[in-house]
C-alpha cells in the first residue's frame, strides 16, 4: 500500500506537449508510472510518442478521462494558464490533481482551491510542488525515481530538494510514499491530510514531516498529531536564520512579525511528542533510532 | 511587494476608493508646491515601510505652504527604525469625526481571503484583536464569490458600523475588493478609514501588498518597485533572475538548489558556525533545478562581490540535474570568473551521479575549491574557513 497513488494509478499530463511536460512524462514513464495520455487545449486528436509509448492528446480533461479512465492528473502548464487547467480538471471531477507549476498568482490558487471545495470530488496537491512518489509503484511529478526504494517510511514536505535529501539519507530503508505538498501560501493538500493518510496506511510504520517558515501549517499539524497520529513522527523545520519580512525562495516562506518562525514550529512539534532534528542528517538519524536500523 | 502609503493611495484612487488629495515629494520645495496647490492645512507624512512613524516624529501637521517646507525639511532624511526617509506624502488635512478599520487579506491558515472590519480604528489592529476581539469582525471571503454589495452590507452589519456611514462603508468594501482582486494584492488595509466632520467616509492611510507571482499580468507594478532603497546585491541578483536575499552579519556565502534546501543550508551553517566564533550565513541564493554553468557563474559572481563574504558554501543535491553537470558548471563558472574568484569555496555534492561529479571537481583541482562529503561537514568547513 501507499497513499494517494499506487501501481494502479492512471495518469494524464496536462501540458504534456510543452517542453517540461514532455521531459517529465518521459521520466515518469521510465520509472514505471502508467501515463495514459495528455491534455493540451487545441491539440486534441494528436498522438505523441514518448519513451516508446503512443500517448493520445485530448482537448479537455473530461475527454481524456472518458477515453483512458485516468484517475490522476499532473499539471505542467505555465502559470498564465494553470488556473484554467486546474478548473478543467475539477469540472471533470478528476479525483487527484497534482500541480507542479511554480509561480502561479495566489489569487488563481485561491480561486481553484475554493472552486474545488464548491464542486467537490477533487483533491489538489500543490501548486509549486515536486509531486509525489510511491517508489516502485507510481511517480507523479518531478521527484527522481532512483533515489530510493519501497519501504515503511512516509514523508511529507513543503520543499522539493529537502524531500530528495531526506529520501537519500534514508535510501537503504525506503518509503511507502513521499509527498511534496509545495511552498506556496495556498496549497491543496496539507501536512495534516498526509499525516492522516499515513496513519491510516498499513504499510507506513513511521513518518517524517518537513516544514519551513511561514504560515501556521506545522503548528496545526502538531495539534493534529497529538490528537490522531499514533505512529512515530520525526520532524525537521527549515528557516531558523531567515530574517523577518523576507521571502525565502518559496512564495509562502516568510516570517511575518513574530508569526511563522521556525522556532515556534519546532516548539509546537516537540510539544506534540515529535522529535525534531537540528539538521536533515540528524533528522534521518532520529528516524533510524526509532526503526532500530 | 509592500507599497508605500502614497502608492496605496494612488491605487485606491484608481479604483474609486474615496481618498483625500495627496502628492509625493522628495524635496522640501516639491512639498511646499504640493501644499500650495492643495491650499489650507496639510499633513506631511514620512514614507517608510515600517510602523510607528507617528511616534518617531515622522508625521506633522503643516499650516500652510511655508510651514510645509519646514516640516518636510525636518522629516526628509530622518531615520525611522533603520529606514531613511527619502519621500514624504503631502496629504490634505481633514477634520475627523470617527476612525474605523477595514482590510482584505490572504488568510493562509484557512486557505481563503478574509475581511476584517472594526469601528475601533486608528490604532494597532492586533491590539484590538487581542484586547477587544468582539470589536473586530472577521468574515471569510471565497475567491470564487468575492465581495458583492450584499456581502459588504452583511460585513458592515456584523461589525456594527453606525447607520449614518453603513452604506458608504459597504461601498468602500466593494471597491477595496475590486482593488484587491484586479491588482493581485495579498493585502489591502485602510487604517484609519475615517468619517470626516461633514459625514464623508474616506481612506486616510493605507497599506497594500502585491503578489510578485502576478507580475506577468500586472505590467504597471514594475514601476512601483523602489530602486533607491533596494540592496545593491539584491538588485544585481534580480537582474540575473536569481533568487537572492542578503542577510545581515554573515560571513559565509551560500549557493544551493531548491528553496527548502537553501534555507536548511543557512541554518546548518549558523549551527556549525557557533564553534567558530559565531560565523553566520551571508545570503540566501537558490539557483534552482537547472544549475547551468552560466547560472552558477552568475551566482558565484554576486556572492564573491559581497565584501562581507569570507568563504563560500555550494550545496547541491542532484535530483533532476545530475551532479556531474553541476560539477562541470562549477568548473566552467570558475573559468568564466577567472581572477575575480578570490575566496575559498567548499562544495558538497550529493545525489544523482555524485561520484562522477566529485571526480570532475577533483581532476579540475582548482586551488580555491575543496569538497566535503556531507552537508554538515561542509558547513563546518566553510564556517572554519570564514573565521580564519
Amino acid at each position: 500500500m501507499s497513499i494517494f497513488i499506487n501501481s494502479t494509478s492512471k495518469v494524464i499530463v496536462q501540458g504534456m506537449t510543452g517542453s517540461e511536460g514532455t521531459k517529465h512524462t518521459r521520466r515518469m514513464l521510465a520509472s514505471g508510472t502508467k501515463v495514459v495520455g495528455g491534455v493540451t487545449p487545441g491539440k486534441g486528436g494528436q498522438v505523441v510518442e514518448i519513451e516508446g509509448v503512443s500517448l493520445p492528446v485530448f482537448n479537455t480533461v473530461a475527454e481524456a478521462m472518458a477515453a483512458t479512465s485516468a484517475n490522476v492528473s499532473v499539471v505542467f502548464v505555465p502559470p498564465k494558464f494553470a488556473k484554467a487547467a486546474v478548473i478543467d480538471a475539477i469540472d471533470a471531477k478528476m479525483p487527484l490533481v497534482v500541480v507542479i507549476t511554480e509561480g502561479i498568482p495566489v489569487h488563481d490558487s485561491a480561486y481553484f482551491y475554493a472552486y474545488s471545495l464548491q464542486k467537490g470530488g477533487t483533491q489538489i496537491i500543490g501548486p509549486n510542488c515536486p509531486g509525489l512518489i510511491s517508489p516502485e509503484q507510481s511517480n507523479v511529478g518531478i521527484i527522481p525515481a532512483d533515489i530510493t526504494k519501497r519501504g515503511p517510511i512516509g514523508l511529507v514536505s513543503k520543499s522539493g530538494t529537502l524531500t530528495y535529501q531526506m529520501m537519500y539519507e534514508l535510501r537503504d530503508i525506503g518509503f511507502s510514499t513521499a509527498v511534496g505538498i509545495g511552498g506556496d501560501p495556498i496549497i491543496g493538500t496539507t501536512h495534516i491530510d498526509c499525516l492522516r493518510a499515513f496513519q491510516d496506511d498499513p504499510d507506513t510504520t513511521s513518518i517524517v514531516m518537513i516544514g519551513e517558515i511561514g504560515g501556521d501549517a506545522e503548528e496545526r499539524a502538531a495539534a493534529f498529531i497529538s490528537e490522531y497520529v499514533t505512529k512515530p513522527v520525526v520532524g525537521y523545520v527549515a528557516g531558523f536564520t531567515a530574517p523577518e519580512g523576507k521571502t525565502m525562495g518559496h512564495a509562502g516562506a516568510i516570517v511575518s512579525g513574530s508569526s511563522g518562525t521556525a522556532q515556534a514550529k519546532k516548539d509546537a512539534l516537540e510539544a506534540a511528542g515529535v522529535k525534531v532534528g537540528q539538521t536533515p542528517s540528524e533528522t534521518a538519524q532520529l528516524m533510524r533510532d526509532i526503526l532500530g536500523r | 511587494m509592500d507599497l508605500y502609503e502614497y502608492q496605496a493611495r494612488d491605487l485606491f484612487e484608481k479604483h474609486k476608493v474615496p481618498v483625500l488629495k495627496g502628492a509625493v515629494a522628495t524635496t522640501p520645495e516639491q512639498a511646499r508646491d504640493a501644499a500650495a496647490s492643495m491650499g489650507g492645512k496639510v499633513v506631511v507624512k514620512a514614507q517608510v515601510k515600517v510602523g510607528g512613524r507617528g511616534k518617531a516624529g515622522g508625521v506633522k501637521l503643516a499650516l500652510d505652504a511655508a510651514d510645509t517646507f519646514e516640516k518636510a525639511s525636518a522629516i526628509l532624511g530622518m531615520d525611522i527604525k533603520g529606514h531613511t526617509v527619502h519621500k514624504v506624502m503631502i496629504a490634505q488635512a481633514a477634520p475627523i469625526a470617527a476612525e474605523y478599520y477595514v482590510s482584505i487579506l490572504l488568510d493562509r491558515s484557512n486557505r481563503t481571503f478574509l475581511v476584517m472590519a472594526s469601528v475601533a480604528g486608528g490604532m494597532d489592529i492586533e491590539e484590538v484583536a487581542r484586547t477587544a476581539p468582539e470589536k473586530l469582525a472577521k468574515v471569510p471571503i471565497s475567491a470564487v464569490d468575492g465581495i458583492s454589495l450584499a456581502k459588504a452590507t452583511e460585513i458592515v452589519t456584523q461589525a456594527q458600523f453606525p447607520d449614518d456611514v453603513a452604506g458608504q462603508v459597504a461601498d468602500v468594501l466593494v471597491k477595496l475588493w475590486e482593488t484587491f482582486q484586479s491588482e493581485d494584492a495579498t493585502l489591502v488595509e485602510v487604517n484609519p478609514l475615517v468619517k470626516t466632520e461633514d459625514g464623508r467616509v474616506v481612506a486616510l492611510d493605507g497599506k497594500v501588498s502585491l503578489d510578485e507571482n502576478a507580475e506577468f499580468r500586472q505590467p504597471d507594478h514594475e514601476a512601483l518597485v523602489d530602486q533607491a532603497t533596494a540592496n545593491a546585491l539584491e538588485a544585481a541578483a534580480k537582474e540575473k533572475n536569481l533568487n537572492y536575499v542578503k542577510l545581515d552579519n554573515g560571513q559565509v556565502g551560500i549557493i544551493g538548489n531548491g528553496a527548502g534546501l537553501v534555507m536548511s543550508t543557512l541554518d546548518v551553517v549558523a549551527y556549525a558556525g557557533e564553534k567558530f566564533g559565531g560565523m553566520l550565513p551571508a545570503n540566501f541564493l537558490d539557483i534552482g533545478g537547472g544549475a547551468s554553468a552560466q547560472v552558477m557563474a552568475d551566482g558565484l559572481s554576486i556572492i564573491l562581490g559581497d565584501p562581507d563574504v569570507k568563504s563560500v558554501f555550494v550545496n547541491v543535491f542532484g535530483g533532476i540535474t545530475a551532479c556531474d553537470a553541476v560539477a562541470n558548471g562549477i568548473v566552467q563558472a570558475l573559468e568564466l570568473l577567472g581572477a575575480k574568484a578570490t575566496k575559498p569555496i567548499v562544495v558538497r555534492l550529493d545525489g544523482n551521479n555524485v561520484l562522477e561529479g566529485r571526480a570532475i571537481l577533483k581532476s579540475a583541482n582548482h586551488p580555491l575549491v575543496e569538497q566535503a562529503e556531507t552537508m554538515d561537514g561542509a558547513a563546518s568547513r566553510a564556517a572554519e574557513l570564514a573565521a580564519k
